[in-house]
């Protein structure tokens, strides 16, 4: 038998050829989809999309912009762990030299800090996002719960990354933010000591930190996202759909080579473009040295702990800092798997009313947070008022029950007077809170003062 | 045949299956065998205690040096020493009990006021101001032959303050 072509492909074509499994071009939608199932990388995705998810204002690009993220703290992450060592007496001076005599030291720090804390933002309103086109319906009810497990990674990897600086801003926001385990009951102490290597933020805390940092941390993270990532693909995107707008009978698919990649690509080479362009103009943040005989005035937690922070100036700290951070967490993870009495899947925010009581929400939100704030500050000191009562008591179960009853109320409002169903009351509460949460944070960043005093607004300015 | 075996060896209606045995005894090894890493890992990691610095005990000097009603600072051991009007020691650990802010000693005002989130505190430590759960923790003070030891080893946490937590030198 003699071979087909008796004078073979050059040599480096066919080393080439080698590796690549399928025959290029990509001439037919079937080789197309036969490349994304046989790439290492393009195999994340499914190898034919459905056509309506592509259009880029239902999803913002949320989840694959997350992870591009990572991607960005991944890289930048390593290359700064070739120029630092987390101890107290090296830690800041590192900083130091990153940013005066490292080539580009200063302009990968800055893409890391501002990466991670983008990060925070941008998985929240991945969240958002789903929880408001109902993108969590069955089957991918727990694959929200994932989201909210990989949320709480990406606070803890920014938290355990705010002290590697080891200046003034990462010793005391590190010191308040392990403070709040004291307060859990039984365990907390004995946790914050291990995290801590001791009863104070010291030389091993940063060698812990460090740890989790660049170790533990990403290593769960990469585990759960490979999970997160897998259940999309294989329960594949909600399909978008305007108000009133019947599921789709049939749903157009198309290969996800080019449709979806040439997105994707798009996108990322932007966002790219403007993160670079943010971290080569704005610095991320360096204080004086940490010293642990002085605390700062006012000693305040990383920004996104600034909500939590707010709460424990009004409540009772069980209460600030567990009780209802807690309850917050187990609602969000029972979320998809309350009754769902509106077929709104694909659906921004529901329905007609679904509209009315989310805007409904968002303005009492905006407005009754601050003036319970401002009673709270001003008016009403619940322990004084209450003087037979522990104060876990009076400035914890009472103001928490009565904030519980005043939700309540307010769901029995919204369904009455705007006829609205479970589910869209339920979107309106969550709204409430999610506004809530976010005006907390905004007062304890720019409304707090010396010795955490509150200030007006012509204050502030 | 597997019928055969199960007819012979039909076990009694309540004794256990060798099946249900084995995956009891499985799932018991592989219990003992996590807690086993469980406890190795804790170990590996709980912190020890270092002699000489925070943890110790520190000799601060003298009864006489100090004149009732000041209020001293010992940055390594993160501790006050306190004389009290009436000639009583404390030592104070400077962690405000709210969220573990140093609390610095204000002589213009004769407290201690916290300054992230305002908790005040008297000469002895007591609470004047929430959101400060408890007074200041105080660590145990020993007076030997006029000299002074700190043991920085525990805090000690109280609700109250009370007449015993200071102690004088023997006359």
């Amino acid at each position: 038998m003699t071979l087909p072509d008796p004078r073979p492909d050059s040599l480096p074509h066919r080393v080439i050829e080698s590796i690549q499994r399928d025959d290029l071009p990509l001439v037919d939608d079937r080789s197309r989809m036969k490349y994304v199932m046989n790439n290492l990388v393009l195999h994340i995705h499914p190898a034919k999309v459905a056509a309506p998810t592509l259009k880029f204002t239902y999803t913002w690009g949320l989840g694959g912009l997350a992870i591009l993220l990572m991607t960005i703290l991944a890289v930048t992450g390593v290359m700064l762990m070739f120029a630092y060592t987390p101890t107290p007496q090296s830690a800041y001076n590192d900083m130091l030299r990153l940013q005066t005599e490292v080539m580009f030291g200063q302009l990968v720090r800055n893409l890391h800090h501002w990466s991670g804390n983008l990060l925070i933002v941008v998985a929240f309103l991945h969240m958002l996002r789903v929880f408001y086109t109902a993108g969590f319906r069955p089957p991918r009810e727990f694959n929200w719960v994932l989201g909210i497990m990989l949320l709480l990674l990406v606070v803890a990897a920014n938290f355990t990354g705010y002290l590697l600086p080891w200046d003034q801003l990462a010793y005391w926001a590190v010191t308040v933010g392990t403070s709040l385990l004291d307060y859990v009951p039984v365990i907390g102490p004995a946790i914050s000591r291990l995290i801590l290597g001791g009863p104070e933020v010291s030389g091993a805390t940063l060698t812990n930190f460090y740890g989790l940092h660049v170790a533990i941390i990403p290593l769960m993270m990469g585990g759960l996202i490979s999970f997160h990532i897998w259940r999309v693909r294989k329960d594949t995107l909600s399909i978008p759909r305007r108000l009133d707008e019947p599921p789709p009978a049939r749903i157009e698919k198309v290969t996800t080579l080019p449709h979806l990649v040439a997105i994707e690509f798009v996108f990322a080479i932007v966002m790219v473009a403007l993160i670079l362009l943010w971290a080569s103009w704005v610095n991320a943040p360096l204080e004086e040295a940490a010293n642990p005989d002085h605390s700062p005035n006012p000693a305040k937690a990383a920004w996104y702990f600034m909500g939590l922070q707010e709460l424990l100036l009004h409540f009772h700290p069980v209460f600030g800092a567990i009780v209802v951070p807690g309850l917050a967490l187990a609602a969000l993870a029972v979320l998809p798997y309350l009754r769902f009495d509106t077929d709104a899947e694909g659906v921004w925010f529901r329905s007609h009313t679904g509209r009315r009581t989310a805007v409904v929400g968002a303005l009492t939100g905006l407005i009754v947070t601050p003036l319970l704030v401002l009673l709270d500050e001003y008016a009403l000191d619940l322990p004084v008022l209450l003087p037979s009562l522990p104060t876990i008591i009076s400035n914890g179960w009472v103001p928490l029950a009565a904030l519980l009853l005043m939700l309540l109320a307010y769901y029995a409002g919204v369904r009455r007077l705007f006829r609205a169903s479970a589910c869209e009351a339920r979107q309106s509460v969550f709204t409430l809170l999610v506004v809530s949460f976010v005006v907390l944070t905004v007062i304890g960043v720019a409304f707090r003062g010396e010795g955490m005093a509150l200030m007006w607004p012509w204050e502030v300015l | 045949m597997a019928e055969a075996v199960q007819q012979s060896f039909a076990p009694e209606p309540d004794a256990m299956s060798r099946r249900s045995f084995l995956k009891l005894a499985w799932g018991a090894a592989g219990a003992v065998a996590l807690a086993e890493a469980g406890l190795v890992t804790y170990r590996f990691l709980a912190p020890k205690a270092v002699a000489g610095q925070f943890g110790g005990v520190f000799s601060v000097g003298r009864v006489e040096d100090f004149p009732p009603g000041s209020v001293t600072p010992f940055n390594e051991g993160r501790f006050y020493l306190v004389r009290l009007a009436d000639g009583g020691f404390l030592a104070l650990y400077r962690k405000c009990t709210h969220l573990g802010c140093a609390v610095p000693w204000d002589p213009a005002q004769g407290k201690f006021v916290c300054p992230c989130h305002a908790s005040a505190f008297e000469m002895d430590g007591d609470l004047l101001n929430p959101p400060a759960p408890r007074p200041l923790d105080r660590f145990p003070v020993t007076i030997e032959n006029g000299e002074i030891k700190v043991d920085t080893g525990q805090a000690i946490q109280r609700d109250h303050t009370g007449p015993n937590d200071a102690v004088y030198a023997e006359e």
